[in-house]
């Protein structure tokens, strides 16, 4: 079985079928859905965005970073502290400087962690993020545990986006623009390169490829990615503390990924909504006598996902594509 | 004399205590295919990776077209034109063959060139990567998996992305190990057709093969050069003879350096034979 199936790159008809569909289906979400549930699809589409940006690390170029949350996190920081205390501020300055903060946060660290192969890439991206975490954690001037208040959301000119649907379908746009972007990143010179450098570093090398930078400048762009994610984050929640660039979220990330399916950024985008969905549903579970089934959702997200990772391997875009050629073949 | 490529001056490399490679010192010529053959264990390979970039020398120093390499790490080394293959077949297993020599070829375009364009329409590579496929024989392998092809195309596969990338020295490491007689035969072919245009230094066990290519031979014993020159002065030497064949021995027979069985330990695989190595 090739790479290529495997981590589907080249998304077969039926799924693009799929997923078209579920673009339509998030195009008339908010005239069919309350503002609550419109606001939790954008949450997700957000989650998508932060997801994308990792699956380049990870599935791309086989980076696995379990501190990819700082740099979501210092881009909604940067929103905070760029956002007057009784006045909006515009998003077309802010949002750039805010991606460029965290993209410029991702070089640095980047130029240190990307040395690193394997389980110490792992561990020192996670210690990179514990140290952003506590930076702003024990730094009252930062915020400090309880984090900073965004009380307005961005100008955005036209585009009023204390408006909750402008706000959503302005997420949208993003999330398809990104997407956009980093399909065709995929098959750019540099997206193949980043291929090579997951499957066989070595022989990159000797084929006279700089792998330290190209792995550097992946690891900067997906920084900056994820500051785009973090930025919409702050400005819908209009609050951002350091559980944004805490441990768990970074988890979550790279579950969403695995959940998805690495590689093609459309199963992160899938595995993004199934997560924020489970985990909502798992924490609506009753109780059982004295057992609070939804208190405990993590073990049941867990159980799930060793699921999927045993029985679907290539994640739920895997399944689904498996799904779709078994009824294609029947179909015949 | 034609003109110098690659040139090691006293080359060594020290695992601790053990001396690999020992005050080695070797230069590949254009137009000739200089062989280095020995023993398991002779530090063939470690040569090999010196000069490749994959380790630095402890002492000694390398030249690549006049300029210091020494110390470079492999993708510069790369870069100013040598293009090595592996003893281990070493290709991206999950990419088709053409990806794998597109990939290679696309290593020699400028990094700026549109990076968002799309890979599979970069002309000059695309060309690199053709023309390697053909030398290599491959056409009718384009779009097969590249760890499903066969053991005997993979090798073919390794040369072929060490020629996508356009070397002027090219270190061969061993290219027909495992090779069927007339997958070898096709090797040796497309080795002599590389002459030409290259300068190449040949790892090699078939010894078959060696004598038939070698313009320069080089025998290594435990991380010296032993002996070094023309192959008729290679086969006539004592201290080769001693080390292959031990003390006492006829001489080595007609055509080959080849060893008698239960000889010198660590022989070369005996002619045309199987290799058994790595």
């Amino acid at each position: 079985m090739s790479a290529t199936s495997v981590h589907l790159e080249r998304l077969p008809r039926g799924l693009q079928v799929a997923l078209a569909l579920g673009l339509i289906a998030l195009l008339a979400f908010p005239f069919v859905a309350t503002d609550f549930y419109a606001q939790m699809a954008a949450r997700m589409m957000i989650l998508a965005i932060f997801a994308m940006s990792l699956d380049l690390l990870q599935g791309v170029t086989g980076l696995v970073s379990l501190g990819h949350a700082a740099f979501f996190g210092l881009a909604g920081y940067a929103l905070a502290f760029l956002t007057p205390q009784g006045a909006a501020v515009s998003l077309w300055w802010t949002l750039p400087a805010a991606v460029a903060a965290s993209a410029l946060g991702a070089l640095v660290i980047g130029f240190f962690v990307v040395r690193t192969h394997g389980i110490y890439f792992i561990m020192v991206t996670m210690a990179f993020a514990q140290m952003v975490f506590f930076l702003f954690f024990d730094n009252k001037a930062l915020g400090g545990s309880d984090g900073i208040y965004i009380n307005f959301k961005p100008a955005a000119g036209v585009f009023d986006l204390e408006n909750k649907r402008v706000f959503y379908y302005f997420t949208l746009a993003v999330l398809l623009l990104v997407y956009a972007f980093l399909r065709r990143l995929l098959f750019s010179p540099f997206g193949r390169a980043l291929a090579g450098i997951r499957v066989n570093e070595h022989r990159m090398r000797a084929m006279g490829f700089g792998t330290f930078g190209y792995k550097l400048a992946a690891f900067t762009l997906a920084g900056g990615l994820a500051g785009l994610a973090g930025y919409l984050w702050g400005a819908q929640s209009g609050y951002v503390n350091p559980e944004l660039m805490g441990f768990h979220m970074s988890a979550h990330a790279i579950m969403m990924v695995i959940l998805g399916g690495m590689g093609n950024f459309a199963g992160a985008i899938v595995g993004a909504f199934a997560f924020e969905y489970l985990l909502h549903a798992f924490k609506d579970l009753p109780a059982i006598g004295r057992f609070d089934t939804g208190k405990h959702w993590q073990l049941w997200m867990g159980l799930f996902i060793v699921l999927v990772v045993v029985f679907a391997p290539r994640g739920l875009l895997g399944l689904l594509d498996r799904v779709l050629r078994r009824k294609e073949k029947r179909d015949e | 004399m034609s003109e110098v490529l690659l040139s090691a001056r006293k080359l060594t490399k020290r695992f601790g205590g053990l001396a690999a490679v020992n005050d080695v010192t070797l230069d590949l010529w254009r137009s000739r295919i200089h062989a280095v053959i020995g023993p398991n264990g002779a530090g063939k390979s470690t040569l090999t990776n010196l000069l490749s970039g994959d380790i630095s020398p402890t002492a000694g120093e390398v030249t690549l077209s006049g300029r210091d390499v020494t110390g470079w790490n492999p993708e510069r080394i790369s870069r100013a034109g040598l293009g090595r293959s592996y003893q281990k077949t070493n290709i991206f297993r999950p990419f088709t063959v053409w990806e794998n020599i597109r990939l290679a070829a696309q290593s020699r375009t400028p990094h700026a060139a549109g990076w968002l364009r799309l890979a599979s329409r970069i002309a000059p590579a695309n060309e690199r990567a053709e023309r390697a496929l053909e030398l290599a024989g491959l056409q009718a392998r384009r779009d097969q998996v590249a760890g499903a092809a066969s053991h005997g195309e993979q090798r073919q596969l390794e040369i072929a992305m060490t020629l996508a990338t356009d070397p002027q020295v090219l270190l061969l490491d061993e290219p027909l190990a495992g090779m069927g007689t007339a997958e070898a035969e096709r090797m040796v072919g497309l080795l002599l057709r590389l002459k030409e245009a290259h300068a190449m230094m040949l790892v090699e066990h078939d010894m078959d093969a060696v004598f038939t290519l070698a313009d320069h031979l080089t025998v290594m014993v435990n991380g010296q050069v032993i002996a070094t020159g023309t192959p008729a002065q290679v086969r006539a030497d004592a201290n080769v003879q001693s080390a292959y064949l031990g003390d006492g021995d006829a001489g080595p027979p007609q055509g080959a350096v080849a060893p008698s069985g239960g000889s010198a330990a660590g022989l070369p695989a005996s002619v045309g034979g199987p290799n058994t190595h790595g």
